[in-house]
């Protein structure tokens, strides 16, 4: 029946969006920041810790779509572990993927997150994927505000 | 005399377009309703034969495209039975019209101290103007609360309404629950303590008829656009006196009667609150919309709708873990609803893929939302031209999505 949106809603995000990883709140996060949609209502909260340049962690908390929960639970899993300009160097990807133009994308470069390209083709969805990285992008920078995809 | 739905549905040539390659199935009507031939030609044909502006030529075109705005205004005048044209003033939508009213019958009569009470169930455009108000003069703002089924809480509302109270301003038909308020008991309590009731009507003038006379209400607001005519057109109705003793909303051409540098005098009603060039095709459009509704209808246009909300609120309670929201017992063609952890922006995608446009989101209500704790809710909403037919294929929709999240 949902033929047209197997591209986008593949069976990795709804078992993303049933049992989302590093779903809980940090103790003694170096990096916490408040992302919102207006436009959807979801809500999310981003907590990091890092190691000098390192990110060694990384957890939400908050509500949303199953896009917007599967695109932040990937994105907690994927930086694990990398450095704060690799995980910029991953927005930057996730980021053309999502609204850029196909002949641009590499998606070997962005392993599992790969999965959130079909929101290319649903323009009023692209926010909902983007919310989460937006948000890591201000953590990084180390911005107190809240996001907002508006 | 049976419903000519299939006349109706023959009049608005959109319900022939495909949407990703089905037919459409339009239930986002609360949002916005599609567009009857007939107010398509009005327009079409005032700008291909009667064009100009209004008001101030004496061509023959000016006079064509006036006589058309003018008559528009005397249609509506009709339709919602006002005393006069002078009380049609025409302005952008209902949202323009409640900051008109903040902004002029508000400055000029309510002070710091003073209160405005709403309701917990209003719409962003009948919230923020008032708080623009208070934050201007000190007033203050009051809500009657409602229950879980999205009732207003009468007793609460009239212990309410105090001698600080200068206006009522109420939702005539919620559009997140679809409540429709018992607007003639408000106005009974309000004004027998003497204090003047808007009522914001966008949401109900599509679904019932609207007679401002026997309500008695003091203000009466609405949007084109959700009354089937187009957008960027919209009526404060307020009663002759109030609207003469009120000062002038913007100022500019139209507006005047005489201009000096050293004093202006203003046009008298309507033309005081209508500053410069009104969205005349779009005026003309509203009127074709109005005689379209009349030769259907009002009270064959409630009923009509009234059997679609029944058939599918009780469609809707058979689908496990469906909860509507908004289950007042008086109540419009609107079905708000969650389904557990499927987050409505969810909903709203997979039934697009079907071709059923329906509504995801807080609905420019967000205390609402707050009020259920909910980031949002899916709105179906049905109008003169839905069938049943095409609720069975939202309800179908509805539970293959379900099944497919799993
Ligand atoms: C109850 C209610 N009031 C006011 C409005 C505002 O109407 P508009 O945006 O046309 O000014 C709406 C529109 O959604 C509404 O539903």
């Amino acid at each position: 029946m949902f033929e047209d949106l197997r591209e986008l809603y593949q069976e990795v995000i709804f078992d993303h969006n049933r049992n989302p990883r590093n779903f809980h709140v940090m103790e003694n996060a170096d990096r916490q920041v408040d992302g919102f949609n207006p436009l959807c209502g979801d809500k999310l909260t981003l907590f990091l810790k890092l190691d000098g340049d390192i990110i060694t962690d990384a957890s939400f908390q908050g509500s949303g779509c199953a896009i917007s929960t599967a695109s932040v639970s990937l994105m907690t899993e994927i930086i694990k572990g990398k450095t704060q300009a690799q995980a910029e160097e991953l927005f930057t990807l996730f980021h053309e993927m999502t609204t850029g133009k196909e002949e641009h994308i590499n998606l070997e470069a962005v392993g599992k997150l790969a999965v959130l390209a079909g929101v290319r083709e649903f323009p009023a969805r692209v926010k909902c994927a983007t919310l989460a990285w937006h948000t890591l992008d201000a953590a990084l920078k180390n911005q107190q505000q809240a996001v907002s995809t508006e | 005399m049976t419903y000519p739905i299939e006349q109706i549905r023959a009049d608005f040539p959109i319900l022939n377009e495909k949407i990703r390659n089905k037919p459409l199935v339009y239930l986002d009507n609360a949002a916005s309703c599609q567009k009857p031939q007939a107010v398509i030609d009005s327009m079409v044909k005032l700008y291909s034969h009667d064009y100009a502006n209004v008001h101030r030529g004496v061509h023959t075109l000016s006079i064509r495209s006036t006589d058309q705005m003018e008559s528009a205004r005397h249609k509506i005048k009709t339709f919602i039975n006002a005393a006069s044209d002078k009380e049609i003033i025409f302005v952008r939508g209902a949202t323009e019209a409640v900051n008109l009213i903040a902004q002029t019958y508000g400055r000029a009569n309510i002070h710091a101290g003073d209160e405005i009470l709403i309701t917990a169930m209003e719409h962003h455009s009948n919230i923020v103007p008032w708080q623009m108000l208070c934050e201007q003069t000190g007033a203050i703002l009051k809500v009657a609360p409602m229950n879980v089924a999205g009732e207003l809480l009468m007793d609460e509302f009239e212990q309410l309404l105090s001698a600080k109270t200068k206006l009522v301003a109420v939702v005539h038909m919620s559009n997140a629950l679809g409540t429709l308020n018992p607007v003639e008991q408000i106005i009974a309590l309000a004004h027998a303590k003497n204090i003047p009731v808007m009522l914001d009507g966008a949401q109900a003038i599509p679904h019932t008829a609207v007679d401002v006379q026997k309500l008695d209400c003091d203000f009466y607001v609405f949007s084109g656009h959700k009354l089937y005519g187009p957008s960027g057109v919209g009526v404060l109705y307020g009663k002759q006196a109030l609207l003469e003793a009120m000062p002038p909303y913007q100022g500019g051409g139209d507006m005047i009667r005489t201009v000096s540098f050293e004093k202006s005098t203003y046009a008298g009603l309507p033309y005081k609150f209508e500053a410069g060039t009104p969205a005349i095709a779009e005026i003309i459009g509203l009127g074709a919309a109005v005689d379209y509704l009349n030769t259907i209808g009002m009270q064959a246009i409630a009923d009509h709708e009234a059997s679609l909300l029944a058939y599918a609120t009780q469609q809707a309670l058979q689908i496990d873990g469906l909860k509507i929201i908004g289950e007042a017992k008086e109540k419009g063609a609107i079905l708000s609803f969650t389904l557990g952890r499927i987050h409505p922006h969810d909903i709203g995608t997979m039934l697009d893929s079907l071709g059923i446009a329906i509504r995801a989101g807080h609905h420019c209500a967000m205390p609402v939302m707050d009020f259920y704790q909910l980031p949002a809710t899916a709105r179906a909403s049905f109008a003169m031209y839905n069938t049943k037919a095409e609720i069975d294929v939202l309800i179908s929709g509805i539970k293959n999505l379900i099944e497919m999240f799993g």
